[in-house]
């Protein structure tokens, strides 16, 4: 597809975007606390018109899940959950990153169709089909998410220098999910979109935490049984220990 | 001091968690009970996922129990058949537990279902008590020697054994059946269920003050094994590293918590304990009636 974008804007005589990440592998080890990545690159007009003014958008998106979100209402006084609706693709971590406020750039259709905001994300909603509910979940969704730093907007974080090269920074938190991330670049003039480009960032939990985490999945019984033994041990060695002193 | 915790996939202050757990210990130690009542509350309060809070505050009230069963049963306070009979029950309430936990998980109520639980028990036991703790102390309770054996049902129920260390010659399916109440409720709960058992023991089974602490934590230990096992077997949710953390705090607070027991007045210690006991019912209740900080909750499909 970006081959396919790239000839095509190539015919067009429109710049090309070479978009780079500073890391494309995120170690999630001991320690982790999260990781601030930087998103830069150029913008190259073939008709070496310089000058000419862009916008540029940057998306970087964690991998998407299923998820059934409930609403908890009042019931005789105590809230309860009350009604749920699920939806089949909700990125687990999204962030934007813009040179200008969204509104000043594009129209609201472009900025929709590129998820050019928290509130433009496709999650797919399904269930209920009614549009102003699925629109109040969405939000609630959103809400929640940008709460717990995993949406995030930072409209004039992207700083262009010379019309040329572009660079953001996005803070990835301590809670990211592990997976495939991609970083979407889109360069932007007089309200469309005229060049594009991906790059990935894998995020993957490495050494102990790995090792944890396969563990507890892979051989359940095992870990279970090393828990209970760390903690046994744990709870007679202390025993011993301030029984000497 | 940053901790990432591997499967609750966040990174946490590691001496928040260890003071945590050295809260929960001298709780342990002072009062002989797990103090996972304390512990699953305060880590969902500090954002790890309830799953995994539950999952791992069981297997920690395991380490915790594990130095006063020993201490205990030095001094011959431990009912060794009773607890047995009381631990098979626990197994087959833990598997009921785990029914149950994916059920109300499967209609959405999981969360409400705890609070609601710990309410209710938390609420009436600690008035219960600072009831019996208010009497001791005013001198007004001199009948504690006089006071029933057990409850007449007990009494009523077919098969009697002998169990010795108790003092008592009771139906088997008594303790069976507390077993299986307070096995139930560490699943759901994330609880040892101590501060259950004492209560049940002393009031409904009528067992000897001397044996009730021991035995109690005898039960918890092997309860929260089998719930530590069935929870990475099933929930796959018990986050080691925070088990570790949590462990270190607790079995410190522990041998803290049991040498200052030696020196306090019994009557006060259960005042202070039906006191926290109370503050954490208050609490779970107001949230119930509240409008809750999360009015959405996000459930993987």
């Amino acid at each position: 597809m970006l081959l396919v974008a790239a000839f095509f804007l190539m015919g067009q005589r429109d710049p090309v975007l070479v978009p780079e990440v500073s890391q494309h592998e995120v170690q999630v080890r001991q320690g982790f606390v999260g990781q601030e990545l930087l998103l830069f690159g150029a913008v190259l007009d073939p008709a070496g018109r310089a000058g000419q003014d862009y916008d540029i958008v940057v998306v970087l998106k964690g991998p998407s899940e299923p998820i059934r979100l409930r609403e908890k209402e009042r019931f005789i006084g105590v809230w309860v959950n009350a009604e749920s609706s699920d939806f089949r693709s909700v990125p687990s971590y999204f962030a934007v990153a813009s040179s200008r406020p969204i509104t000043e750039i594009v129209d609201d259709k472009t900025a929709a169709i590129y998820e050019f905001g928290t509130n433009y994300i496709q999650l797919s909603p399904s269930g209920s089909f009614d549009p102003e509910e699925q629109r109040r979940f969405a939000a609630g969704l959103v809400d929640l998410k940008r709460r717990l730093g995993l949406y995030r907007e930072d409209f004039g974080g992207v700083q262009i220098s010379e019309s040329v090269l572009y660079q953001a920074r996005i803070e990835l938190p301590s809670n990211v999910t592990t997976g495939t991330y991609t970083a979407e670049t889109f360069a932007v003039t007089r309200g469309r979109v005229i060049a594009s480009a991906v790059s990935e960032v894998e995020v993957k939990k490495v050494g102990f935490e790995r090792f944890v985490e396969d563990s507890a999945n892979e051989w359940g019984l095992a870990y279970g049984l090393i828990a209970v033994l760390l903690s046994v041990g744990m709870g007679w060695g202390a025993g011993r220990l301030f029984a000497r002193l | 001091m940053d901790v990432y915790l591997p499967i609750a996939n966040l990174s946490v202050d590691g001496l928040v968690i260890v003071a945590l757990g050295a809260l929960t210990g001298i709780l342990s130690g002072l009062f002989g009970v797990g103090g996972g009542f304390l512990t699953t509350p305060l880590l969902i309060f500090y954002g790890i996922p309830p799953t995994v809070a539950a999952a791992s505050a069981s297997t920690q009230v395991t380490g915790a129990s594990v130095s006063g069963v020993i201490a205990h049963s030095k001094r011959r306070g431990v009912d060794y058949r009773m607890g047995a009979v009381m631990i098979g029950g626990g197994v087959i309430g833990s598997g009921f537990g785990a029914l149950l936990f994916n059920f109300f998980r499967s209609i959405g109520q999981i969360d409400v279902v705890i609070n609601a639980l710990y309410v209710v028990l938390l609420g009436s036991i600690g008035l219960l008590m600072a009831k019996e703790a208010i009497q001791t102390l005013r001198g007004t309770g001199g009948s504690q020697a006089a006071r029933r054996r057990h409850h007449p049902l007990v009494a009523s129920l077919p098969f009697r054994w002998r169990f010795y260390g108790s003092g008592l010659y009771i139906s088997p399916l008594a303790p069976l059946i507390v077993g299986i109440v307070v096995g139930i409720l560490t699943m759901l709960m994330g609880v040892g269920g101590g501060f259950i058992l004492v209560p049940a023991m002393l009031y409904i089974l009528g067992m000897s003050a001397n044996v009730v602490v021991g035995t109690s934590l005898f039960n918890i230990l092997f309860v929260t094994i089998a719930t530590t096992i069935m929870h990475s077997v099933t929930t796959r949710a018990v986050d080691i590293v925070l088990v570790a953390l949590l462990l270190l705090g607790s079995v410190s607070g522990a041998q803290i918590g049991s040498q200052f027991a030696v020196k306090a007045k019994p009557e006060a210690l259960r005042l202070v304990l039906a006191a926290i006991v109370l503050l954490v019912a208050f609490r779970m209740f107001l949230g119930l009636f509240y409008r809750p900080d999360e009015i959405y909750t996000v459930y993987p499909l």
